[in-house]
C-alpha cells in the first residue's frame, strides 16, 4: 500500500478542516484550554499577543518551544505557532515540535527582506497573510495552504481586515469576466504566476482556505468578515485582552456558525463584556503598520 | 496542485428552497450537511455532482426537513459543543434512531460512535463502534492512500486521511464497507450500520462519488418509506 504524508492535499485539506471556525492566540496553556472550551477549532502558539507585542516593541520573534510544547499537551484541537517572515530555520524547529501548522506572520518581526520561506520543503502546512490577490497567489506559489487577509492586528480595528478582504474578493469577481488574453497581462500587473491566476477565475475563489485576521474583536466583526466571504476567522488580541475572555470566546465561536442569523447574532452580542479598547489606523506611525510587512 | 484538492470549494450558495413539511415535494432527495464547522460547503459541492438537493442544517428547525444527514469534516471538539448549545443533538439522536440516514465523515464518524476515546463532551452514541481521536498522530501524519474497493464497484478508492481518526472495534451487525493496510492487519475506516455510515476519511475531498452515491441512495429509499408511512419522520421530525 502506497501512503503519501505531507501532500499538497492533506496540507490544505486540514485548512478545509477548519473552516466556518475561530483560531484563537493563546499564549498559556491555561488560555489554550479556555479556547478549546470555548469551541475554538484551533489556536495559535505565541509568547506575546499582537496588542502586547505592539505596545512593548523590539524584536518579536518565534515562542520558547517550551511554552509551544505546553500548549500542544494542553488540548486535542490543531496547534499552530508563528514565525518571522523569511525564518526558515525558526520553521524547522516547529516542525520537529510537531506544531500542526506554521503561520509565517507579519505579527513577527521580519527575518528577511527579499524572500519569503521556500513552504514546499516543508512536511508541515503553512498560512500566510495577504492584503490583495497578488500576494495572496505569491504566497501560494511559495507554498502555502491557507492564506489569512492580514487586517491589522493588535488594533481591535476591522477596517483593514475589511479593505483586504474587499481587496481580494473584488479581484476575484473582476477576473470572471477576463479573457485568456487579458489574464497574462492582469497576471503581470498584480504579480502572480498566470496558472494560479487562471485557477482562481475557474474556482471563482482563491485555490486554498481563506480565514480573515488582524482586528477582530466583537461577535459582528467576526460575522462581518464571513459576510465578506471569509472562510473563517481568526482572532488575535481581542480574545484575551477583552474583559472576560471566555464568554467573549464562546460569542465569537457562535457568531461565526451563524454569521448569517441576525437573531442569533443579536443574542451573541447582548450583555457582552468590553471589547479590547482599540486603535485608530491613522494615529499609527507608518514604521508600525504591520500589514506593510512582506512583499 | 493537485486538481482533487479543490473540488469541493467553490462557494455553496445559501439555501433558498424551504420545504412545508411534504407538500410540494419534488422527485430529488433533500440531503441536509450539519453547518456548524467544518467541510460541509465540500460535502455540498459532492452531493449536487450525484444530482442530491442539499440543505445546510444549523438548526433542528432545518433538521426537521431533510432526508438524510451528513455530519462532515471539522473539528469535533466545536461540531460537538455547538450540537449541543443550538440543541441539535437530541433531536439528531432521535431521527437517527427512527431510521434518518446518517454519514459522518472523520470529526462526524468520531461524533456517531457510541464510544468515543477522548472527547471531552458526549457524541451521538449511534453506531456501536469504539473511535479514537486523532490516533495517527499530528497533521504532519496525515496521509493519503488507495483504499481496495471492497463492498463498492469499481477499482480502489483514494482516501485522504486528516488527523484522522481510527475505528478500533466494532460490534456484531457493523458492517465493514472498506479497510486499510496490510493484509493481516487491515482495519476498517468505512463502515456501516443500517442506514448510518461513517468513514474516517474525507470522500468530500475527491471527485470519487461512490460513496455519494451509495448515501444518497440510502436517502432515497428512506424518503421513500417516508412517504408511505409519514408517521416515521414526525417520531422524530418535529425537532
Amino acid at each position: 500500500m502506497v501512503v503519501e504524508t505531507a501532500t499538497q492535499t492533506v496540507k490544505a485539506g486540514l485548512a478545509q478542516m477548519l473552516k466556518g471556525g475561530v483560531i484563537m492566540d493563546v499564549v498559556t496553556p491555561e488560555h489554550a484550554r479556555i479556547a478549546e472550551e470555548a469551541g475554538a477549532c484551533s489556536v495559535m502558539a505565541l509568547e506575546r499577543v499582537p496588542s502586547d507585542i505592539r505596545s512593548s516593541g523590539g524584536v518579536a520573534r518565534m515562542s520558547d518551544p517550551s511554552l509551544i510544547r505546553g500548549i500542544i499537551d494542553a488540548v486535542s484541537i490543531p496547534v499552530m505557532a508563528k514565525v518571522r517572515i523569511g525564518h526558515f530555520v525558526e520553521a524547522s524547529i516547529l516542525e520537529a515540535l510537531g506544531v500542526d501548522y506554521i503561520d509565517e506572520s507579519e505579527v513577527l518581526t521580519p527575518a528577511d527582506e527579499s524572500f519569503h520561506i521556500n513552504k514546499h520543503q516543508f512536511a508541515v502546512p503553512f498560512v500566510c497573510g495577504c492584503r490583495d490577490l497578488g500576494e495572496a497567489l505569491r504566497r501560494i506559489a511559495e507554498g502555502a495552504a491557507m492564506i489569512r487577509t492580514k487586517g491589522e492586528a493588535g488594533t481591535g480595528n476591522i477596517v483593514e481586515a475589511v479593505r483586504h478582504m474587499r481587496s481580494v474578493q473584488g479581484a476575484i469577481s473582476r477576473l470572471q469576466s477576463m479573457g485568456d488574453e487579458e489574464l497574462v497581462s492582469y497576471s503581470r500587473d498584480i504579480g502572480a504566476p498566470v496558472e494560479l491566476v487562471r485557477q482562481t477565475r475557474e474556482m471563482g475563489r482563491l485555490p486554498v482556505v481563506n480565514f480573515a485576521a488582524g482586528g477582530v474583536a466583537t461577535p459582528a466583526d467576526a460575522a462581518l468578515m464571513m459576510r465578506l466571504g471569509a472562510d473563517g476567522v481568526f482572532v488575535g488580541s481581542g480574545i484575551f485582552k477583552s474583559e472576560e475572555p471566555a464568554r467573549m470566546a464562546n460569542a465569537i465561536v457562535r457568531a461565526v456558525t451563524h454569521y448569517e442569523d441576525d437573531e442569533i447574532l443579536a443574542v451573541v452580542s447582548t450583555n457582552l463584556p468590553r471589547a479590547m479598547p482599540g486603535l485608530e489606523i491613522d494615529k499609527i506611525p507608518e514604521s508600525e503598520i504591520l500589514a506593510k510587512r512582506g512583499w | 496542485m493537485v486538481s482533487d484538492t479543490h473540488a469541493g470549494m467553490e462557494p455553496v450558495t445559501e439555501l433558498t428552497a424551504h420545504r412545508m413539511g411534504d407538500v410540494g415535494r419534488s422527485g430529488s432527495v433533500v440531503v441536509g450537511v450539519l453547518a456548524l464547522q467544518g467541510d460541509f460547503a465540500e460535502h455540498a459541492v459532492a452531493l449536487r455532482r450525484v444530482g442530491a438537493e442539499v440543505h445546510e442544517v444549523r438548526t433542528a428547525e432545518h433538521l426537521s426537513r431533510v432526508d438524510g444527514l451528513i455530519i462532515p469534516g471539522g473539528e469535533s471538539t466545536t461540531i460537538a459543543r455547538l450540537m449541543i448549545a443550538y440543541e441539535l443533538r437530541e433531536p439528531i439522536i432521535e431521527r437517527g434512531r427512527a431510521g434518518l440516514p446518517i454519514w459522518g465523515t472523520c470529526a462526524g464518524a468520531i461524533l456517531l460512535a457510541e464510544e468515543i476515546v477522548t472527547l471531552d463532551r458526549p457524541g451521538l452514541h449511534l453506531v456501536p463502534m469504539t473511535v479514537e481521536r486523532n490516533a495517527f498522530g499530528r497533521q504532519i501524519d496525515s496521509f493519503e492512500a488507495d483504499v481496495a474497493p471492497g463492498e463498492l464497484e469499481g477499482g480502489p478508492l483514494h482516501a485522504i486521511f486528516i488527523r484522522a481518526p481510527r475505528i478500533r472495534t466494532v460490534a456484531d451487525g457493523v458492517d465493514v464497507l472498506l479497510r486499510l493496510g496490510p493484509e493481516q492487519e487491515r482495519e476498517p475506516v468505512a463502515v456501516q450500520y443500517g442506514s448510518l455510515m461513517a468513514t474516517t476519511f474525507h470522500p468530500e475531498l475527491t471527485e470519487d462519488g461512490r460513496l455519494h452515491e451509495r448515501f444518497v441512495g440510502l436517502c432515497a429509499e428512506y424518503a421513500a418509506r417516508v412517504a408511505l408511512q409519514p408517521g416515521l419522520a414526525a417520531a422524530g421530525g418535529s425537532g
